[in-house]
């Protein structure tokens, strides 16, 4: 069994957007804390610090999860992606940046990161949603600026360029 | 905000888990997907020595069929139990229930056996396996038992695990030819915690009818042969006996409404 004690700092390691970042934790830091403030990823924002508000939602081995919901030493040796991964190695938008952009689908963009990256693993499973998918998809996501209308216009038009690209991730 | 501090164990497998229990007992904590925990850490409202990590554990990631019942382990996630192949033949009310428990992304993370051990009234899972009367298996140094839902939820978050006792499965019984089955719940938005949610199941006359979120534990009811205004009586008497009080979600009288109303429905539904 491995004992990590409240005093001290351990090692942390991990796949960040397909490379290896590493750093050090005490036991309680959060993953979203140790993303932003340890690896200085951040494009991960922090809303309400319980689970309700969507914005620190990464993908954790592929799946969209609320990083202010797990610790930073229980992310040790997994694979991460946050919205910095979603960019082109070129600096360009990605498709889901893309299609937010041409939207006018962020306002402040607080809740952004965490939009983008549970569409991100929502378009993988559902490449062609319908209106009411994305609403119950986006419900875990709190938007108090642009209303959603063009947060799902952007979606749906994410989802078109994915088919027509045929590209595996977004 | 941030968690007070502890330490943090990530065990190896299910006997040194029970093993640190015995030792620490209130003092420690398990931690599976953490989508309950996790929360009550950051807020303070728990403060443990010590964590105990089994999200990780390959011997409580199974599903599997035994005697008449599905066996979850304490490991499974919500998210995987959506995606299993025989949940709709196997489990249709569980089926029904999990688009409605949290949010895509934490189900990807909260386990089933975390949300029955968290015990919060108005949510869905505890529901479910109160209307099927399942089990919980409990594992401690001491040895192994076998609970029933009902006896299993005590009140508000409160559950008759004792502190150095970890929920190893659920049991959930399959469900048998020409049983039918309903769940709905109203909240104010999609994922929040139920104001008032509701499973029904037919078999036959007998219909029983689940309410969660108006007491502080989900309260079943069975009755045999109702039909048409009778039905409506029984949800009527039903919602008076609950209860239920004001808060800032809803108030009582809205909560019998509720009951009366998306319980007819239900009961309504397991008939077609
Ligand atoms: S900051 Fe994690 S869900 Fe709000
Ligand atoms: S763009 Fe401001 S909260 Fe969504």
């Amino acid at each position: 069994m491995k004992h990590l004690s409240r005093d001290s700092r351990h090692p942390v390691s991990f796949e960040l957007n397909g490379r290896v970042v590493e750093g050090f934790s005490e036991p309680r830091m959060l993953l979203c804390d140790f993303l932003r403030h340890e690896i200085g990823a951040t494009g991960t924002h922090v809303g309400c610090e319980h689970g309700v508000c969507g914005a620190c939602t990464i993908l954790i081995d592929g799946k969209a999860s609320r990083s202010c919901l797990m610790l930073a030493v229980q992310a040790d040796g997994t694979e991460i992606h946050t919205i910095e991964g979603l960019t082109r190695p070129d600096g360009s938008f990605g498709i889901l940046q893309q299609a937010f952009h041409e939207n006018f689908a962020l306002q402040c963009g607080f809740c952004t990161p965490g939009i983008l990256m549970s569409l991100s693993e929502f378009l993988k499973d559902n490449p062609d949603p319908s209106v009411e998918e994305i609403k119950v998809a986006l419900s875990g996501n709190i938007c108090r600026c642009t209303g959603y209308t063009e947060i799902i216009n952007a979606c749906l038009d994410a989802a078109a360029a994915l088919r027509a690209s045929k590209a595996e991730a977004v | 905000m941030k968690p007070a501090p502890f330490d943090y164990v990530r065990v190896e497998n299910v006997d040194e888990a029970v093993d640190l229990l015995a030792e620490h007992g209130d003092d420690a904590r398990l931690i599976a997907g953490g989508q309950s925990l996790m929360p009550m850490l950051n807020m303070r409202l728990v403060r443990p020595e010590l964590l105990i990590d089994i999200s990780h554990l390959d011997e409580l990631k199974k599903i599997e069929k035994t005697n008449g019942n599905i066996s979850i382990g304490a490991g499974v996630t919500q998210g995987v139990l959506a995606t299993w192949n025989d949940l709709e033949t196997e489990l249709p009310l569980v089926a029904r229930a999990l688009p409605n428990v949290g949010h895509f992304q934490t189900r990807n993370r909260g386990t089933v056996c975390g949300s029955i051990c968290h015990a919060d009234p108005s949510s869905e899972l505890p529901l479910c396996l109160a209307l099927l009367e399942g089990e919980i298996e409990l594992r401690s140094k001491r040895g192994s038992r076998m609970i029933k839902a009902a006896e299993f939820q005590k009140g508000v978050l409160t559950t008759d695990r004792a502190a150095d006792e970890l929920a190893v499965s659920v049991r959930f019984p399959v469900t048998t030819n020409g049983k039918s089955f309903a769940f709905t719940e109203f909240n104010h938005r999609h994922g929040d915690f139920a104001v008032v949610a509701l499973a029904a199941s037919r078999q036959g006359k007998r219909i029983s009818l689940a309410v969660g979120g108006v007491t502080d534990k989900p309260e079943v009811r069975q009755w045999e042969g109702l039909e048409g205004s009778a039905i409506a009586d029984a949800l009527n008497d039903f919602a008076w006996e609950l209860g239920g009080s004001d808060d800032i979600h809803a108030t009582a009288q809205h909560r019998r409404q509720l009951i009366r109303h998306l319980g007819y429905k239900a009961i309504e539904e397991t008939a077609q």
